[in-house]
């Protein structure tokens, strides 16, 4: 099914559309459904408002679509955030330490933890569930224990632009990391032998071991970028809220985790595209917007959300199976 | 065995979309028999099963039961009228006892509807006692060896009250000697009037256990001929529609040119002071019974395992791979005993399985080339004359025979100089058979040195220039290929006299 397209290079793109079918028509069914609910949905200022919306959870679901393709799932993405913004904000405002130097140590940080996510997975063989919900306590704690639980604002205009500025006065900077993110992204797991590599131990370790892979550096790699996005994601958020807030990234790995689900990702790993992502991405920001714009008020949305993300992968499932079951008539003999 | 039939399948028929998976299908059982279901892979034996399981239903054609038409219409009709079968993959929960498994979904209950363990272990026990199985069914099954395991699948099916058992490829995970515990089991179950339909591809086995065969060829019936009346080469002939002269291919070219040298290796318990060479050209055969050390030896070599002592030189020069990785890099190659666990990945394509191994050499800078790729993919398809729709279906969906010669490009595509090959042929059929004996004849005349593990003694003394016995972790014989004889292996490997 999805990783049919993975060799052909032509028609890379019919080979995308079909992979994400279901998927696709949910977010087509959603798309026209608020265009007729609100005139307000199709409008390019609030086209923009989702992409922007929709990019903190790209940076983190870029990430997650690696490493449950590898088979594991990091949960510790969310509490990076919070850690790499507050600590961020914290290094320039509070120790008065220059930008830059700040913002490398930020991202440092936040990678750091997700090496450790990985050496141990790679190391001990602890499930990946286990180590991330380690780490996401231990992360979302140094954030508490720096900031002593109190956000911190930042008045620079510099690192309000981060997350703020425009590209040619008209695209969210957030959008355009988006867009080269996605990019980089698509290559590294159709075009480089890394790419190659995670999808040969997700579908089965002990065979890629045998054919010469080396399985732990891709394990720690996997986890150190997952870390390393969620850190980037960390420091764009606060610059967007110009502070630095411990409480900040809540809930996110589950976002990340929604819409890779959504974009047809097998937990059980091996198999998926970085455009079902994209699009598991995009439904999950429609939703929330479309919510917003219709004014349900936002303790329904949690529940609508939940509700239409659950029957969108329902109907998802129900294609698998459904094509499935033909496709393994027409082949059997 | 009387002459009594107990079942009948008439013009079997069963289509799927445009493939016609059985074509008027004629096959008949009697009393107290064992009879072999026969065929390449795809002949359409497991659709035919599946047919007679209730899982399938077919499109023309009826099914009798001593004597009486029967409507099929889902698994439990084919449980009430007796029929039951064993799967190739064993399908217990390992967590739970024997017992527990035995009666899983219709548990005995007491009075205060508890369950009656008492009761159930009294009667399971019973049950494997008759068949010759002598096991604490209070034990979990996962804490049981395949066989017995196999024989408690067994167990659980016959306590259904089964007439008809099917048995898919029961031999295939079992050493020898729990094969022959196996076949004690079948003669019992003989005696208690219970038929089989046994499917193997062990042609030995067939002569040994069963009292007539039906082949099957795609999707048709062949014929049915009674054992003790046919051969290899004419069952063969009939699986296959046209008479294998050369079954076994092999120009013995071997050279003086000494690819690798192991010196006394050895590691505590698994094998000792292992020592062997293997030259250019050669095809260097190990044998021995399952779990004598010979994949153990083999994955040390190649750096998946480690040993404590001894050397290893590789052209002349000592090496010590580290990892598959350092091994593949010096052109070491190995075909791995278990293809699904070890030798693909099943949910991916055909080309990527192929060509995994062997990525730094299909890339352009640090991208890789998808002309490079296909290139290399459309090599081996042709070469080894792979049979797949495309290079990019997931390589579940082909045959046996066809996913082999899959990991076989694999590792040819790292141009190795020494090949291992751990059980080649296992669970492939035939016709693959021997052209993957072709093929590995091939390699060794281009000047490949290859070393073969094979429990399969007829392969082993047809393909190899020379041959180790090995027995608990020690070389106990070597024979040239004019001395190798079925007898004298047997006798190195279980060190009888």
């Amino acid at each position: 099914m999805g990783n049919k397209t993975r060799v052909k290079s032509s028609n890379q793109f019919i080979g995308m559309l079909k992979s994400n079918t279901g998927i696709l028509c949910v977010m087509i069914l959603i798309g026209i459904t608020l265009s007729f609910m609100t005139p307000n949905f199709l409008t390019a200022g609030n086209i923009i408002s989702v992409l922007r919306q929709i990019s903190n959870n790209i940076f983190l679901a870029l990430g997650m679509t690696l490493v449950i393709i590898l088979g594991g799932i990091d949960l510790s993405v969310g509490s990076i955030v919070a850690m790499s913004g507050t600590l961020t904000v914290g290094f320039i405002v509070t120790n008065g330490v220059p930008m830059m130097p700040a913002i490398l140590a930020g991202l440092t940080l936040g990678t750091m933890v997700g090496l450790f996510n990985g050496f141990i997975v790679a190391r001990f063989r602890v499930p990946a569930f286990i180590v991330t919900l380690s780490t996401m306590n231990m992360a979302k704690g140094i954030a508490y224990i720096y900031s002593g639980g109190r956000s911190t604002r930042i008045t620079s205009d510099a690192y309000a632009m981060i997350g703020t500025g425009y590209l040619f006065g008209v695209v969210p900077l957030p959008v355009v990391y988006m867009i080269i993110l996605i990019i980089i992204f698509v290559i590294l797991l159709n075009k480089t032998r890394f790419g190659t590599y995670v999808y040969a131990v997700g579908g089965n370790r002990e065979s890629a071991r045998l054919s010469g892979v080396p399985i732990k550096k891709v394990e720690i790699l996997v986890f150190t970028i997952s870390g390393f996005l969620a850190a980037f994601a960390g420091i764009v958020l606060s610059s967007r809220m110009y502070s630095g807030q411990p409480k900040a990234g809540d809930g996110y790995e589950m976002d990340a985790i929604a819409a890779c689900v959504l974009g047809g990702i097998s937990m059980a790993g091996g198999t998926g595209h970085v455009s079902g992502t994209v699009i598991g991405a995009v439904v999950i920001g429609i939703i929330s917007n479309g919510l917003n714009l219709i004014g349900v008020s936002s303790f329904w949305q949690l529940l609508v959300k939940g509700l239409i993300i659950l029957v969108a992968v329902i109907i998802d499932s129900q294609k698998n199976i459904i094509s499935e079951r033909f496709g393994k008539k027409k082949s059997s003999k | 065995m009387e002459d009594k039939v107990i079942l009948q399948m008439e013009g079997i028929s069963k289509r799927f979309g445009a493939t016609q998976a059985l074509d008027e299908i004629n096959f008949e059982l009697r009393l107290g028999e064992v009879h072999a279901l026969l065929g390449e892979n795809g002949a359409g034996k497991s659709t035919l099963i599946k047919v007679l399981g209730g899982i399938h239903k077919p499109d023309e054609g009826i099914i009798k039961i001593n004597g009486q038409e029967i409507e099929m219409n889902g698994i439990q009709d084919a449980r009430n009228s007796g029929i039951g079968i064993i799967h190739q993959e064993i399908v217990l929960v390992p967590y739970l006892t024997v017992t527990e498994n035995i009666f899983l979904g219709r548990e005995i209950l007491t009075p205060l509807r508890t369950r009656d363990l008492r009761k159930m272990n009294e009667l399971a026990l019973d049950m494997t006692e008759r068949l010759g199985l002598h096991i604490d069914v209070t034990t979990k099954v996962g804490n049981l060896s395949i066989a017995q395991q196999q024989m408690v699948e067994i167990v659980k099916a016959i306590s259904f009250n089964v007439k008809i058992l099917v048995m898919d490829e029961p031999t295939s995970s079992l050493s020898d000697e729990e094969v022959g515990k196996l076949f004690e089991t079948m003669d019992r179950l003989k005696k208690e009037h219970v038929s089989i339909i046994y499917i193997s591809h062990r042609m030995e086995e067939l002569f040994a256990v069963t009292d007539r065969v039906t082949v099957m060829r795609d999707g048709t019936y062949v014929g049915t001929v009674n054992t003790k009346e046919t051969n290899v080469d004419s069952l063969v002939g009939m699986m296959v529609g046209r008479s294998l002269t050369n079954y076994y291919t092999r120009d013995y070219n071997m050279t003086d040119q000494e690819v690798l040298r192991v010196e006394d290796i050895t590691r505590a318990g698994v094998f000792q002071n292992v020592s062997f060479s293997v030259h250019k050209g050669e095809i260097l055969g190990f044998s021995g019974l399952v779990g004598a050390g010979r994949s153990e030896i083999m994955q040390a070599i190649f750096g998946n395992d480690s040993f404590e002592s001894g050397k290893v030189f590789l052209s002349g020069k000592e090496v010590k791979f580290k990892s598959s990785m350092e091994a593949i890099q010096s052109g070491v190659a190995m075909v791995p005993e278990d293809r699904k666990k070890q030798g693909l990945t099943l949910i991916n394509s055909v080309g990527f399985n192929m060509t995994l191994a062997s990525l730094g050499s299909v890339m352009k800078g640090p991208l890789l080339s998808e002309t490079k790729r296909s290139r290399v993919i459309g090599k081996y398809i042709d070469e080894l004359n792979i049979k797949t729709a495309s290079a990019d279906i997931a390589v579940s969906s082909l045959s046996g025979g066809n996913q082999q010669k899959v990991v076989l490009a694999k590792w040819l595509a790292t141009n190795p100089r020494l090949l291992i090959l751990d059980e080649p042929t296992r669970g492939v059929d035939v016709g693959a058979k021997a052209e993957i004996y072709a093929i590995i004849n091939r390699l060794a005349g281009q000047g490949m040195a290859i070393i073969m593990i094979s429990s399969e003694l007829p392969e082993i003394i047809n393909m190899c220039d020379n041959v180790c016995v090995v027995r608990e972790g020690k070389i106990v014989g070597r024979l040239g290929h004019e001395e190798l004889n079925q007898e004298e292996i047997m006798r190195f490997a279980t060190g009888g006299e």
